[in-house]
Parts: structure tokens; sequence; C-alpha cells
């Protein structure tokens, strides 16, 4: 699957969908069906990681400026963040 | 040639299965099956075949154990029936999905409710779509020799599917039948080392039983699907080299007096040899009747059965199972479709015999031959009846 671009056809799926090439589950983007994206205001942010330890995709990350955001090729769109998020710094926003 | 010896089929299997070269094996007891579990545990601990024998403690267990050895690499084998088949059920389109080649013999019975330990197909049949291909026997010597030719078909490399070998519940598991077992040599000649596609090593990692959301789901059910259809070339160039080795030659769709046959009948499993009865007394009388068996449940042998039918006028198809509120029997659904766009087929009947291990004898067969013969304005085509109902 890593090895073209695009998807795989049905005839170059692995015998039994093996995947042979360990620690790749980080290339199979799995956020395609988000259907709201949590969008941070860092001007209400308190940099606590609530969101950071709740997200249960792991998917939430530290900047280098200690503000958090999230990895959108994983984020479903759950909303566990900003329902977590008690200075209400996270809002949720409709996927275009 | 073999010498033949009297032994009960359910051990014969288990003694089959231990002329494999198994790695391992996890059985549940249950009726009808259990004498496999018996024996081939027998076999185990008496140390006449170097296996691991797991015991487990439901068939779900069994099932998920064989699962993971399969992934080792490792030949296993199991084997269930009735309500054990049913709880194993959520984990057979993952060993199909996961083309693990494991081999299952399943000793018929029907399922609960009411609860009940005698032979019909109402076990087999909820299985229909997980994805095995599924053989069935009609008599001991059959349950051998699928038996041990389901880990070569199982394990071709164009293959890699599980297989089940359906064995009528006491019907034939409790039967003594004089047997020929093969060669222990030619066996080891004819079933080479499992060579799998990948193995659960910690030396070289990979996953097995991934994750896979819409993007992919579509293209691995199409993988699966032709994988199981490209297995019938595999089963008949294993029938044709084991016709070669032992002399037994096996197909899809057998047939008895059926080429010149305006009457045929078709049978799964163990009631073709009394319907054969029911046919030679028939001839006898100048109707002439024959007889269609299907050994290959799936992959579903199409151009087969078209090619036996194709000039009968009347075919009656029995079934030991009930769709409920469907169209029939399920192998009546599935003849159905298969001619359906056949221009020249015959008129089709449907009986639903032996439900629950009731008897189903000569005399039976024949008063279906003549009740179809009899429906002169083939006012009962297409149409399904429990045969011997009280009303
Ligand atoms: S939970 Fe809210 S306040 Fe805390 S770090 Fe995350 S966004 Fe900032
Ligand atoms: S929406 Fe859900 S998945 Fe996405 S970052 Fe927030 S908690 Fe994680």
């Amino acid at each position: 699957m890593t090895k073209r671009k695009g998807l795989a056809t049905w005839q170059e799926i692995t015998t039994g969908c093996v995947v042979f090439d360990p620690g790749s589950a980080s290339e199979y983007h799995t956020g395609s069906w988000r259907a709201q994206r949590p969008v941070w205001d860092n001007q209400k942010c308190i940099k606590c990681g609530i969101c950071y330890i709740f997200c249960p995709e792991g998917c939430v990350q530290q900047s280098e400026d200690g503000f958090f955001q999230a990895n959108m090729d994983y984020c479903k769109g759950c909303g566990i963040c900003a329902h977590e998020c008690w200075p209400r710094a996270i809002a949720m926003v409709e996927e275009g | 040639m073999a010498k033949r010896i009297g032994m009960e089929v359910a051990v014969a299997v288990a003694e089959a299965v231990g002329q494999c070269d198994i790695d391992m094996a996890a059985v549940y007891p249950i009726t009808p099956q259990s004498h496999i579990a018996e024996h081939l545990s027998d076999l185990v601990a008496d140390g006449k075949i170097n296996a691991e024998f797991v015991t487990v403690e439901s068939e779900h267990s069994a099932m998920s154990a064989v699962i993971g050895a399969s992934g080792t690499g490792a030949r296993v084998y199991t084997a269930t029936s009735s309500q054990g088949l049913m709880l194993m059920h959520e984990l057979l389109p993952i060993a199909s999905g996961m083309r693990l080649p494991i081999v299952m013999g399943i000793a018929n019975r029907a399922v609960s409710g009411p609860l009940n330990i005698l032979n019909d197909h109402s076990d087999i049949m909820p299985q229909r779509d997980s994805g095995w291909i599924s053989l069935f026997a009609e008599n001991g010597q059959e349950a051998i020799d699928l038996s041990i030719q389901a880990f070569k078909i199982a394990e071709h490399k164009d293959v890699q599917l599980p297989v089940c070998v359906n064995i009528d519940g006491f019907q034939l598991t409790h039967m003594v039948e004089p047997l020929e077992f093969p060669d222990q040599e030619l066996v080891n000649k004819f079933l080479p080392t499992r060579v799998p596609y990948a193995t659960l090593h910690p030396a070289k990692p990979v996953t097995m039983g991934a994750f896979s959301m819409s993007d992919y789901f579509t293209e691995i059910m199409k993988a699966k699907d032709e994988a199981l259809k490209n297995s019938k070339k595999v089963i008949l160039e294993v029938w044709d080299e084991w016709a070669k080795m032992f002399g037994r030659s096996y197909k899809p769709v057998e047939t008895y007096k059926a080429e010149d046959a305006d009457i045929l009948m078709l049978t799964m499993g163990s009631m073709g040899e009394t319907a054969e009865m029911a046919i030679d007394g028939l001839r006898a009388k100048g109707v002439k009747a024959g007889l269609i068996k299907l050994r290959l449940w799936r992959p579903f042998p199409f151009a087969e059965i078209k090619a036996v039918v194709k000039n009968a006028k009347k075919l009656i198809v029995t079934d030991r199972a009930v769709s409920f509120g469907g169209p029939g029997g399920p192998v009546f659904s599935e003849i159905k479709s298969a001619l359906y766009a056949e221009i020249q087929r015959p008129a089709i009947y449907n009986y639903i015999i032996g439900l629950g291990g009731r008897d189903v004898t000569v005399p039976d067969f024949v008063h279906m031959f003549e009740k179809v013969i009899a429906d002169k304005a083939n006012k009962a085509v297409d149409t399904y009846e429990f045969w011997g109902v009280r009303e």
C-alpha cells in the first residue's frame, strides 16, 4: 500500500491483507471520514494538556510554543478534545 | 492397493487427519463430532502423531486457537457440529479473510431450537457466505479422502483459504464402514509441507488482521471472492492427482444414471446412496430417473450443474435445511439461480427432507419421483414442500 501513488486495486491487495512493513500503520490515514474538525483558539488556551490526554486517537500534539494542535491525518472529529477543554479553547467546525 | 478395514467413520476421520502431519489441533467435543476430538487427542497422547492438541473451553476458542496457530505457519485442524459451529460463526469470515488454510470437519447436525442432536444441514447453511471452501462427503471413504485432500487444497499457493468437510452426523460419523486408508508414504508425497505466505514470528514482524476502512474494504472483499472462485481450478487439479495416486476420482458434481434421464434428483451428503437405490427401482420399472450429487457447495459449481441438467425435463432438489420465509431450501435457491438464464432448463421442484434426523427411506425417494411425475401440469414447479410433514 505504501509503494504506489493512490489506493491499491483489488489485485494489489496482499494475500490475507498481511502488512509486511512493521510500524507502517501511520501511513494509513484514518481521518478521511471526519465530519467536523477541532480548531484551537490559542488566546483562550492555558496549555493544560487535557486535550492531549483525552484524545482517543493520540493525534493531539504539542508544538514548540507549548500550544496544541491535532494531526488531521488521523483526527476523527469526535469532539472529545473540545468537550473536555474547560476554558473552551477548541471549537468543532464543519468540514467543507 | 491398501487393505480395507472396518472402522467407525468419525474415528477414521481422526486417523486420516493423523496421516496429514498436522502441527496442532484444537477441537471441542460436541455430539456427534466428539469421536473425532477423542480419537485425535488419543493419537497425540499416545505419541502416534507429533502434534499439539490444545484443549479449549469452547468452539469459539477452538477456532480462535487454530486461527492463531495457522498464522504462525502451522498445519492445523479442528472439527465441530451444530451449536459449536454457530459459536464459531463470528470467526469463520476472519479465518477466510486472513486466508488461513485451516481444515475443519463438520459432523452436520440440526441447530436448536428445539434442541436436537441428529443430522441435517441447518448448521452449515448459515455459514454459506463466510468465505470457506465447503465439501460434502457421501460415505465414510469420501470423509477420509476429502479430509486429506482438504489440506492440499487449503494450502495451495493459489488458494490459501480454509476448507470445511461436511460429514453427516450419525448417518456417517457413527457408521462402521469398510474403509481403505491411503498408504502413509503416498500421503507424504501427496501432501508436502505447508509453505505459508507469511508467518507470525518475532524475527520478521508482520501484521495480520489489520483494520480497514471503506477506502479498502471493497477491494479486499473482491480479492477474497476471486480467491474462492479461483480455488475451483485447484480443487479439480487436486482431485485429478488424487485419482492418479489413489485410484478414487472426485468431481464437483457426481451423477448416477443421469446421462439419459428425463427426471433428475439432486442430493448433497449421505442421502445420495439411498436415493441411488430408489433410482435403481424406478429404472427397473422403466422410469428414466437419475441422480446428481453435489460434492462442492462452495465455490458453487455453476458450469457443472448446467451441463448435467440440460437434457432433463424435471429436477427435484432436496434440501436438508430451511430458509425460513425464503424462496425454498438453500440448495434449491442456488440451483434456480444457476439455471435462471438457461433457455433450456428443467422444471424444478423442492423437497425439504430429513430434518433433525428424520429418516428418509428408499420408498420416500421413489414417492418423491412419482409425485413429481404425476404433476403433469407443472403446478408444483418452483414451490417447496416439507416432505412427510403431518397435517
Ligand atoms: S484542553 Fe484546552 S486549554 Fe487545555 S491545552 Fe487543550 S486546548 Fe489548551
Ligand atoms: S476531535 Fe477527537 S480525534 Fe480529533 S483531536 Fe479532538 S479528540 Fe482527537
